[in-house]
C-alpha cells in the first residue's frame, strides 16, 4: 500500500463522519424532514399549490431552507460539537491536513442536504404543480450551491469561534430570522416595503431569488449578485478566521 | 542517534498562565522515556506540543526533523485519543479501520485486536464498552500504524493489575523492537518498570532528567521511620518530616543512624527502614512544602 493519498483520506473522513451522524437518526431527522414537513402542511394544502408558478417558488424557498439548516446546524453546531470532543483533538494528531478532514465534513453536509431535498422534491412534485423541465435541473443545483456558499461559510465560521451551547443559541436565533426574512417561508411580495428593503439585503433573499430564478424564470433582481458576493466575502473571512485561530477546545 | 522529537526553549503559555517554560527535550530512537508530573504541570500541553495539537508561544518545536503542524511530520507518529472521546456511535473495528486509513502499511485490524485482547468485540459500539475495554482500545491505536514513535498519555489508569502488566508487556515488546516511546503516567510504579529515562517537570519547568537511578539518587537513599516522643540531633539526616510522635528520617546510611539511635537511647519503637522510591523523589522535587522543608531541614541538620 502506498502512502495515502488527500483523496483518499478525504473519503475516509466523510465514510466515517457520515456513519457517526446516521447512527443517531433523531438529529438526521429534524434537519432533513422539517423542510418536507413544512411543504406538506403549510404549502399542500393551499389552493396556490396546484398553480405551477406558485408552487414551484414555494419549493423552491424550502429547499434553500433545508439547504441553510444544514449549513447552521450540521457545520455550525456540529462542528462546535466536534471539536468539544477529544476525539477531534486526536485526529488532528494522525498524518493528515486540515483539507482532507474539512472536505469530509463538507461532503457529510452535502450528504444531509440531499437527504433533505429528496422527500421535499418528492411531495413536491406528487402533491403540487410545481414542474422543474429538465433543463432548468443543472441550473437549480448551481443556484443551490450559489446560495449555500455564504450559508456554509457562516456555519463554519459559528461551528469553529463558539462552544456548542453558545453554537446552538446562535444557530437557533439567525434560523428564523434569516428563513422569515429571506422569504423562504412567506413569498417577499407579500412584505410591507420596510421589510422588503431589509430583506434585499440578506443572503437568505438572494439565495431565494437565485433559486426561483433557477427553477422558474422570472428575471433576476438587480442587487443579488451583489448581495451573494457581499455575504461570500464576509462569511468567508469569519469562516477562515475562526478556523485559523481555533486550537480545540480552549483552555483557561 | 537520531533524534525523533525536540524541543529548544519552547514556551507555551494561556494569557498569563505559563504552561510549558522553556522547555529543552531531546527524543532519542529507541528510548522509553517516562514523563512525570502533578496535574497542571504541563504534561499535557508539552505533548499537545510535539503532537503539532498547539504551536509554542515562543521556541522550536520538531517531530522526525520537521513540524509537528506538517501532517508529513506526522507519519511515524502514534497517540493515545482520550477514552472519554472515542465516537460512541462507532464500532471497534471502525474506529481501528478509521486510524489505519491515515498509514502505509497499517497493522490488519484483527492482529492488532487480538494482541490487545479485544478480540470478539470488533461489532461493539465504543460508547458500549467498559472503561478497562476502551482503555485498551486507544492504546491499540496508537500502534495500528506501525510508528517510530509512541506517546502514551496515563495508559493504565483505570485498568486492573493484570490488564496493566497485559499492556506494560506489549509497550516493552514493542520497546525490544526499536520502538520510541514517550510515556506520562501517574502510577509512578509503571514508570519505574518501563521507563529508561525519567524526566520530572512541575509548573511547566524540567525538575529532573536522567536514568531511574539518577532521580531517584536526587533524594536520600533510605527512608527510616519510628515513632519517639522527642529525637536529638542525629548526623546524616538529610531531610525529616514530624507528624506528633511519627518521624520520618532520609538519609544516605541507614546502619548508622540506627546505631545513633540505638547508642543515644531515644526511647523509639516501630522502626522501619525501606529505600526511597521514585514516588519520594518526585514528591522532593514537585512539591514546593517540601521543596522548602528540605532546605530547612538540611540547614539544621548540619
Amino acid at each position: 500500500m502506498s502512502t495515502p493519498t488527500n483523496i483518499r483520506l478525504t473519503g475516509l473522513h466523510t465514510h466515517y463522519q457520515f456513519t457517526e451522524t446516521i447512527r443517531i437518526p433523531i438529529a438526521v431527522i429534524g434537519t432533513t424532514l422539517f423542510p418536507s414537513l413544512s411543504l406538506l402542511f403549510f404549502i399542500v394544502p393551499q389552493p396556490f399549490a396546484q398553480n405551477p408558478g406558485d408552487a414551484t417558488r414555494g419549493t423552491a424557498q424550502l429547499a434553500v431552507f433545508a439547504v441553510m439548516s444544514v449549513c447552521l446546524f450540521t457545520y455550525g453546531v456540529g462542528v462546535a460539537e466536534d471539536r468539544a470532543l477529544p476525539w477531534d483533538g486526536y485526529t488532528r494528531t494522525l498524518p493528515v491536513g486540515p483539507a482532507p478532514r474539512l472536505m469530509g465534513r463538507l461532503l457529510n453536509g452535502l450528504a444531509f442536504v440531499v437527504l433533505g431535498l429528496v422527500p421535499l422534491v418528492l411531495i413536491a412534485r406528487l402533491l403540487t404543480a410545481a414542474t422543474l423541465p429538465p433543463s432548468r435541473l443543472a441550473l437549480t443545483v448551481a443556484a443551490l450551491i450559489g446560495a449555500g456558499v455564504p450559508l456554509f461559510a457562516l456555519g463554519i465560521g459559528i461551528g469553529y469561534s463558539l462552544s456548542t451551547k453558545a453554537a446552538l443559541a446562535v444557530a437557533q436565533s439567525l434560523l428564523l430570522p434569516l428563513a422569515f426574512g429571506g422569504g423562504l417561508f412567506l413569498p417577499p411580495e407579500t412584505f410591507p416595503g420596510w421589510l422588503n428593503a431589509i430583506s434585499t439585503w440578506l443572503p437568505t433573499r438572494a439565495g431565494r431569488d437565485l433559486v426561483v430564478t433557477a427553477t422558474t424564470g422570472v428575471a433576476l433582481p438587480g442587487t443579488t449578485l451583489l448581495v451573494l458576493g457581499g455575504w461570500t466575502l464576509l462569511t468567508g473571512s469569519l469562516a477562515v478566521w475562526a478556523y485559523k485561530r481555533d486550537e480545540g477546545r480552549r483552555f483557561r | 542517534m537520531e533524534i525523533l522529537a525536540r524541543t529548544v526553549a519552547a514556551t507555551r503559555s494561556y494569557g498569563p498562565v505559563t504552561a510549558v517554560d522553556a522547555v529543552s527535550l531531546d527524543v532519542p530512537a529507541g528510548q522509553l522515556l517516562g514523563l512525570l508530573g502533578p496535574n497542571g504541570a504541563g504534561k499535557t500541553t508539552l505533548l499537545q506540543l510535539l503532537t503539532g495539537l498547539r504551536r509554542p508561544t515562543s521556541g522550536t518545536v520538531e517531530l522526525f526533523g520537521g513540524d509537528p503542524r506538517d501532517a508529513a511530520s506526522r507519519r511515524r507518529l502514534g497517540c493515545t485519543p482520550q477514552e472519554t472521546g472515542l465516537p460512541p456511535t462507532l464500532r471497534v473495528h471502525e474506529v481501528v479501520d478509521f486510524v489505519a486509513g491515515h498509514f502505509d502499511s497499517p497493522v490488519p485490524t484483527a492482529e492488532l485486536l487480538e494482541q490487545f485482547g479485544l478480540t470478539g468485540l470488533e461489532r461493539r459500539q465504543t460508547g458500549g464498552l467498559s472503561g478497562g475495554q476502551k482503555r485498551r482500545l486507544v492504546v491499540a491505536v496508537a500502534f495500528v500504524g506501525r510508528p517510530d514513535l509512541v506517546l502514551l498519555d496515563e495508559p493504565t489508569t483505570g485498568l486492573d493489575v493484570e490488564a496493566r502488566h497485559a499492556l506494560w508487556d506489549a509497550v516493552r515488546r514493542y520497546h525490544q523492537g526499536g520502538g520510541t516511546v514517550v510515556l506520562t503516567s501517574h502510577y509512578l510504579e509503571e514508570v519505574e518498570a518501563l521507563a529508561e529515562r525519567v524526566v520530572v517537570i512541575d509548573q511547566g519547568r524540567v525538575r529532573a532528567d536522567g536514568t531511574l537511578a539518577d532521580v531517584r539518587s536526587l533524594v536520600p537513599a533510605r527512608r527510616v521511620q519510628l515513632r519517639a516522643p522527642d529525637l536529638p540531633e542525629l548526623a546524616g539526616v538529610e531531610r525529616s518530616l514530624r507528624d506528633g510522635d511519627r518521624h520520618e528520617l532520609w538519609t544516605a546510611d541507614s546502619d548508622a543512624l540506627v546505631r545513633q539511635l540505638v547508642t543515644t537511647k531515644v526511647p523509639f519503637r516501630d522502626l522501619e527502614v525501606a529505600t526511597a522510591s521514585l514516588e519520594e523523589a518526585f514528591l522532593a522535587l514537585t512539591s514546593p512544602s517540601n521543596q522548602s522543608m528540605a532546605r530547612t531541614t538540611g540547614e539544621t541538620a548540619r
